[in-house]
């Protein structure tokens, strides 16, 4: 019953917006490039975004579990006593984190976390021959960690093989030290233990600081050279949605005690950068939008004022008000889901052009969620700038616009 | 074999003014009662200004009476929802107004058949065959496809006789139907609206200054400053 009715309403609509032919094409060509620009810039910032992710936090842990920092225990005084302190810092010895089994077990029930990477890290010094480089020993759970971190595809020499007494250090390291794989390095942890070592792996992930620093080896071999039989010291973790890392980190710190600290917080600079960017391109999509919702209001006033006497007539004729109210909807929404076609139509030829013509610094994507989402609100936008010309053809006096000249 | 008449309008006590409670109020209808019967064919007549569209208006639940009740089809209207009075407007009245009106952006048959789309959607077959048939019987048979634009004053004034009966309403209301008319255009309108009350069975109301239609006419109702004159 209602459908059917719809049905005119539709029929009314089109019959509409292809009589008024001209003001159909402007607006469609305006909002067309309002949805241009906002499909466009999105998905420009969006792919700058996920570039800079990419490289800053490609190969990093998004939230770090460490076992908290060890503070001295002052006893507490009854009230009214004066109470005067003295105390040393205490220096951080390294600790494992307890419970760390059934914490892992825990943490793999999460949705939100993708990895969750145990290790055991500490310092050593690596020495051959006349050479000692200070090193950090990085104790992993392989199949974990390449979740993280695949050094496979970092791999410059030799292969990815731990356990035993197979171990991976970086090319920087392996250039000072003068090694190359299968030569034999010995590692001292300072503690009493120190082992020989077979270099199975040369990797070379780009970044100086860990290419002349880490050796990776397995978590069982690591674990007794610093002296942490079973133990761990960090949990990395990634997450699904890493905008909301800081609050998994803290909701992670109230559930364990333990101290979490999350990308964001360690990275705060490219956080707020990528923040002012987000807000500016809210903006000016926001603006973009207002001005678009206000072409298609304005030409669907217009067309109110120019069609008052068919308006009459329809309502003469048994159209309702909320008929009337709907055919305007409607052509709020076809001028919204029309330019939307067009808009979206121009921003995937500009992102063609960008990534096949322009700078070549990152690439593009579109997502098709983008298009669904840019279309849906073209659609709503349309709909809200037509409510109230609408509403005013919906309240005409029927007598008073069949009047109307 | 005469047909029973069944009452399909009753004015009880109309009054219409405009600017009510202003120094400009104008009074337009005082007090004005009569009924319409299905065997009815009636002429409106009187002096321009004397209220016969306004009275057409109100009688077609286009226009809200000042004071009165005006029943339809047995129906009391002036407490009626809007979206009731509509419904019962276009369902049951058919409406012919003083200057041709139809839609421009439809071509001539899709605006006889406005009416049945606005009440009930996608016509069917058989509602464009009928549209076709008043078409042909306004002699518009050819012109179907043509906007109002394309169309004589004329023909447009006839386009919205077709649409005013596609409904087969149950209350026929025209208000100088065949003013644009020639004399035999007009012929053809008047003897397709005496047509139309027999084999519908529907009240029929003309507003005209011909004074040969209105004598043709089986009743007339006469208005002067807003009041009935009793023949
Ligand atoms: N909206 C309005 N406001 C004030 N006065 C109005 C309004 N509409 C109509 N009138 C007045 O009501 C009176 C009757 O008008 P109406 O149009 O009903 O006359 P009519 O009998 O149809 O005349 P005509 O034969 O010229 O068509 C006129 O004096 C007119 O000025
Ligand atoms: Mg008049």
């Amino acid at each position: 019953m209602f459908v059917r009715k719809w049905w005119t309403d539709w029929l009314v609509a089109l019959a509409f917006l292809r009589d008024g032919r001209g003001q159909t094409v402007l607006i469609t060509v305006g909002v067309a490039v309002g949805v241009a620009v906002i499909v466009f810039v999105t998905a420009l910032i969006e792919g700058l975004q996920a570039n800079v992710i990419e490289r800053t936090l490609g190969t990093q842990a998004h939230i770090r579990l460490l076992q908290p920092d060890e503070v001295n225990r002052v006893a507490p005084v009854t009230d009214g006593t004066i109470h005067l302190v003295h105390e040393d810092q205490r220096a951080q010895r390294l600790r494992s984190i307890q419970n760390w089994q059934e914490l892992l077990v825990a943490l793999d029930q999460r949705a939100d976390l993708t990895v969750v990477s145990p290790l055991v890290s500490g310092p050593a010094l690596a020495q051959r021959g006349a050479a000692v480089k200070s090193v950090a020993l990085v104790g992993i759970d392989w199949p974990r960690y390449r979740q993280l971190l695949p050094l496979d595809d970092y791999i410059v020499a030799g292969q990815v093989r731990i356990g035993a007494d197979d171990v991976l250090i970086g090319s920087q390291l392996a250039h000072e030290l003068g090694v190359q794989v299968g030569a034999k390095i010995r590692l001292d942890t300072g503690q009493t233990n120190a082992r020989v070592v077979t270099i199975a792996g040369i990797f070379e992930l780009g970044v100086r600081e860990l290419d002349a620093r880490y050796v990776y080896m397995d978590m069982k071999q690591a674990q007794p050279l610093l002296q942490l039989i079973g133990g761990v010291t960090v949990i990395d973790i990634r997450v699904t949605d890493i905008f909301q890392a800081e609050q998994i980190a803290q909701r992670l710190h109230r559930l364990t005690g333990l101290k979490a600290e999350s990308w964001i917080a360690t990275n705060g600079q490219l956080m707020n950068a990528l923040s002012a960017q987000s807000l500016s391109t809210n903006m000016i999509k926001i603006f973009v939008g207002a001005s678009v919702a206000f072409g298609i209001a304005s030409v669907l006033s217009v067309s109110v004022v120019q069609r008052t006497r068919e308006i009459g007539i329809l309502r003469a004729t048994g159209a309702s008000r909320a008929q009337i109210l709907r055919i305007f909807l409607l052509q709020g929404a076809l001028f919204g889901l029309l330019g939307a076609l067009v808009g979206v139509a121009v921003s995937y030829a500009l992102v063609w052009v960008f990534n096949s013509f322009g700078p070549g610094l990152f690439y593009i994507p579109i997502a098709p969620q983008l298009i669904v989402s840019a279309l849906a609100l073209a659609m709503v936008t349309g709909i809200g700038a037509a409510a109230w010309p609408a509403r005013r053809a919906a309240n005409l006096d029927p007598v008073e616009a069949i009047r109307y000249v | 074999m005469s047909k029973m008449a069944r009452e399909i309008l009753r004015l009880e006590g109309i009054c219409k003014s405009y600017h009510v409670g202003q120094p400009n109020q104008t009074d337009v209808l005082h007090n004005i009662s009569f009924s319409l019967d299905s065997t009815d064919f009636a002429a409106l007549v009187g002096p321009s200004g004397s209220g016969k569209s306004t009275l057409l208006n109100v009688m077609g639940l286009l226009d809200q009476p000042t004071a009165g009740e005006l029943y339809l089809l047995g129906q009391a209207t002036s407490t009626m929802m809007e979206e009731q009075r509509t419904q019962l407007r276009g369902r049951e009245i058919g409406f012919v107004f003083q200057f041709h009106h139809l839609i421009q952006a439809f071509n001539a048959l899709d605006n006889v058949l406005m009416p049945l789309m606005l009440n009930h959607g996608k016509p069917t077959q058989e509602d464009v065959e009928y549209a076709h048939y008043l078409l042909r019987q306004v002699g518009l048979e050819k012109l179907a496809n043509r906007r109002p634009n394309e169309l004589s004053g004329g023909q447009q004034q006839r386009v919205a006789v077709a649409r005013a009966l596609v409904s087969k309403p149950a209350l026929l209301l025209a208000d100088e139907p065949t003013g644009n008319l020639d004399s035999k255009s007009a012929a053809t309108v008047f003897e397709l609206f005496r047509k139309m009350q027999v084999e519908h069975q529907c009240a029929v109301l003309l507003v005209t200054h011909d004074e040969r239609l209105s004598s043709a006419c089986d009743r007339t109702i006469t208005l002067f400053d807003g009041r009935l004159q009793q023949a």
